[in-house]
């Protein structure tokens, strides 16, 4: 009986991914679930919160990034934290359809406030290191590049889906100068930059982030060297997780959804995240602004309470 | 009825004029008008004040005996100098006052209204140098301060507790006059609270706190029958300084419990509020128990939130109904914030214990068994290490519990903890307080199972319920802390007793801590009733809280 409605969420979903492929899944994931809230014919408010939470969970299982999950939730916190003493429910779901309205048009901003928090960062003449291919990182740079700064930018491979390359391409287009280093030549490299900027899956309570396997590493290295560490993140990525170490993080965040659903056994496959403790971070640009590593825990208390 | 009305006549007087009209006035059975009750309590203020310039003047008198009279001007040129001299420094602004007194010690009385008045002048000046520079005066009042009273003479500095000054025999003898003023009837020496004096050589990093010795508790020097102090208190002191009731979430429970007991018994005298007298009938208690034993962090937290709960109380409400609030408000919070708490922890906790899991625990906390216990019935499979210390040796007690339930354990000394870190997968620990800096205030000996667990990289886990958060901030064990017992170290596991003649070596110190503080660095996750918080959010939570109260 779930089916079809299963499928139409699944296939709208795909659709916002294709077209436009430039949106967070996160922000699609959103959008979903709006257009889910107006289609839905509940009769009670409990039961329109249930079928949401239902739609974040298929969603999640379709795209098992932490920030769908973590947006879903938001979302969901968002539109209900308001008075919903109304008496007619059409009137309360208008209210939530508004709310949910309001909180797509705050997060697709998100991107250009970060961008203009984190490009004073980059100074003229700076060689920066980041990791894998993140959207975010790419609209930091772009706006850095749109303000006449020169920097060059070296870019790990990040296998084993060898998004890095993907990043060198969009870099190129900018006529900012390149180069393409291996995962295993971080330590290597880490010597002629002056910042590390990478982007999060999620970011944790404890002011950590979750974010694409090899992150870690850098973050190790860079620690060594004395470099600065940058984070940026969007604010509906913040998760309330806090995980103590790598084998903390739950199973669900690890592997893609489809691993997940085939595999059996899985410690024969090969995690796709890993996790950076709050230690290794220098700073997180948010569009809640720059936060330490300490601040996100209140600004998480602020958000889900 | 006769009882009573003494009872509360001991209030407002300390000379024998007032008491007798007083005495009159309330046999005539005629209320005190506002303006009678308020010309009462200023003089009262003005009889405490004189009281206290007398008592500073003899004080004085015998600093300056101590301290040589180096700058000794002739006495008639002296008034006129020392407010010279408040400009350039105002902390060693008492040597020069003082000093220069010395040579009218002679014709004191003559000579005692000038010298009130150059006190009250240097006073001034002192007070308008150091607004001037308040940047000097901090510095310069560091390594003035030990020696000068606090108090008066430097308003910018802040006033230390007195628990913390006990080398300081300024503060001491304020402390007595505090506890005699405390007594609330009968005022013969007898029924007073007394000064619990200490025991034997202090190490001199800790000579600033108080080290009492357990043979010795204060119940021995009360008088029989000491109307002052309700049994059921003098009972819980005397479990407390011999160490029958310990652990912090146990002494405020028993706190709580024995206060419910005051306010069964308690009856509204004439003409006093129950808000108001009820609370003053509290401050001996809580100095006698502090004379017994140092107060803990929750106990201090579960005080405020009496007071302010009888405060609270209005003034139209009958006594028995205020009885009835007061003792159900009491029964809430603690189930509230020990009982429930203590569930919601272990909760969040369970999801942090996975199968396979080896656990190390320290000393004997009360939560960290409980959710051990919890974990155990909800089918975890893990093992539990449980490290203990001397002299106290409470890690028994925890094996003893954690053993009864069927978990499998292992016991060790905190001298092997480096040896037995690399099987470990978690450290569980329970703390006495969290300060406002996220610096964990535990038993002696927790700080340094932390450190150790950061340097083989084993995440370290405290749980603490939010009632023990408190607004004070500490960065090192030796400001704050407690001395216990420095007999308990002489006997051995053996029974050798070597150190039997400690006190007659001159050059031989024991020293016998009770708590440390921990770094937020070493700390990874705080486990409190509202969720997993980092260590460095302590302040959210506080704040959180103060805009709920």
């Amino acid at each position: 009986m779930m089916e079809p409605k299963y499928q139409n969420l699944v296939e709208y979903f795909r659709a916002q991914m294709r077209k436009d492929p430039d949106m967070a899944s996160a922000v699609a994931a959103i959008r979903t679930l709006l257009e889910f809230l107006k289609r839905d014919k509940g009769e009670t408010i409990l039961g329109l919160r249930e079928s949401l939470k239902w739609a974040t969970d298929c969603l999640t299982g379709e795209d098992s990034s932490v920030a769908v999950s973590s947006g879903g939730e938001l979302f969901l916190r968002f539109i209900s934290l308001t008075s919903l003493e109304h008496q007619d429910l059409s009137r309360c779901k208008k209210v939530m359809e508004e709310r949910g309205e309001l909180f797509l048009e705050k997060i697709s901003m998100s991107r250009t406030k970060v961008a203009k928090l984190c490009h004073t960062f980059i100074k003229d003449g700076a060689k920066i290191l980041t990791h894998s291919y993140s959207r975010v990182v790419l609209r930091v740079l772009e706006k850095a590049a749109a303000e006449k700064k020169r920097f060059s930018v070296y870019v790990t491979e990040s296998q084993p889906d060898s998004a890095g390359r993907q990043m060198a391409e969009a870099l190129r287009k900018l006529n900012v100068p390149v180069t393409v280093v291996l995962d295993a030549a971080v330590g290597y490299v880490l010597e002629k930059v002056d910042l590390v900027i990478v982007g999060a899956e999620g970011v944790v309570e404890s002011g950590g982030i979750i974010n694409k396997i090899g992150t870690y590493q850098m973050a190790v290295c860079s620690k060594a060297h004395n470099k600065p560490f940058y984070v940026v993140a969007e604010s509906f990525k913040f998760v309330r997780l806090y995980p103590l170490n790598q084998q903390d993080v739950p199973d669900k965040f690890k592997y893609k959804a489809d691993t997940l659903k085939t595999v059996q056994n899985l410690s024969e496959e090969h995690p796709m995240i890993d996790y950076t403790p709050p230690s290794l971070i220098t700073l997180l640009f948010t569009d809640l602004g720059v936060l330490t590593p300490s601040a996100v825990s209140d600004e998480l208390i602020k958000l889900y309470l | 009825t006769d009882v009573i009305i003494e009872s509360s006549v001991g209030y407002f007087t300390e000379g024998p004029e007032r008491k007798d009209d007083i005495v009159k006035a309330k046999q005539e059975g005629k209320e005190l008008t506002k303006e009678e009750k308020q010309r009462l309590r200023k003089e009262k203020k003005q009889q405490k004040k004189s009281k206290e310039k007398k008592d500073d003047k003899p004080s004085r008198d015998s600093e300056k005996e101590k301290k040589p009279a180096s700058a000794a001007s002739p006495a008639p040129q002296t008034p006129t100098q020392p407010p010279a001299q408040k400009a350039p420094s105002a902390a060693p602004a008492p040597v020069p006052v003082p000093a220069s007194e010395t040579p009218s010690a002679a014709d004191k009385p003559a000579k005692s209204k000038a010298e009130l008045k150059a006190e009250r002048r240097a006073r001034q000046e002192a007070e308008r140098a150091s607004k001037g520079k308040k940047g000097d005066v901090g510095p310069q009042a560091a390594p003035g301060k030990p020696k000068a009273p606090p108090s008066e003479l430097q308003p910018v500095v802040k006033r230390l507790p007195e628990h913390v000054q006990v080398d300081n025999p300024e503060v001491l003898k304020k402390l007595a006059k505090k506890l005699e003023r405390q007594q609330t009837p009968e005022y013969n020496a007898a029924t007073k609270i007394p000064l619990r004096s200490d025991y034997g050589y202090k190490v001199s990093l800790f000579s600033h706190l108080h080290q009492y010795s357990r043979k010795a508790p204060l119940t021995q020097q009360l008088g029989i029958p000491s109307t002052v102090i309700h049994p059921a208190i003098v009972r819980l002191g005397l479990q407390y300084s011999q160490g029958i009731v310990a652990g912090s979430n146990a002494r405020s429970v028993a706190l709580l419990h024995a206060f419910k007991q005051v306010i069964r018994d308690y009856t509204t005298p004439p003409n006093e509020e129950l808000s108001r007298d009820l609370v003053n009938r509290l401050k001996p208690y809580i100095s006698f128990l502090n004379q017994c034993r140092p107060l803990s962090a929750s106990m201090g937290n579960a005080i405020k939130y009496i007071k302010k709960e009888i405060s609270n109380i209005p003034s139209q409400c009958k006594e028995e109904e205020a009885k009835r609030k007061l003792l159900n408000c009491i029964d809430c919070y603690i189930n509230e914030k020990i009982v429930l708490a203590a569930k919601a922890i272990a909760k969040y906790s369970i999801e942090k214990i996975s199968d396979g899991d080896v656990i190390l625990v320290y000393g004997c906390s009360s939560l960290v068994n409980h959710i051990l216990c919890e974990a155990f019935e909800k089918n975890r499979k893990f093992r539990v290490i449980v490290v203990d210390s001397r002299p106290r040796l409470e890690g028994r007690e925890a094996l003893r519990r954690l053993v009864q339930k069927g978990i499998n354990c292992t016991y060790v000394l905190i001298s092997a903890v480096s040896y037995i870190l690399p099987e470990v997968s978690k450290v569980f620990l329970g703390a006495h307080a969290l300060l406002a800096n996220g610096y964990v205030m535990s038993r002696v000996g927790t700080s340094q199972i932390a450190l150790v667990a950061k340097a083989f990289n084993v995440p370290v886990l405290v749980c603490c319920e939010t009632y023990k958060f408190c607004e004070r901030v500490q960065t090192d064990s030796f400001v704050s802390n407690e001395l216990d017992d420095p007999d308990d170290l002489i006997v051995t596991r053996t029974g050798t007793t070597q150190l039997e003649h400690w006190q007659e070596v001159p050059s031989l110190g024991l020293l016998n801590l009770v708590y440390d503080v921990t770094p937020p660095d070493f700390v990874d996750l705080v486990i409190t009733d509202l969720g997993m918080i980092p260590c460095t959010s302590v302040p959210v939570v506080l704040r959180v809280k103060n805009v709920d109260q």
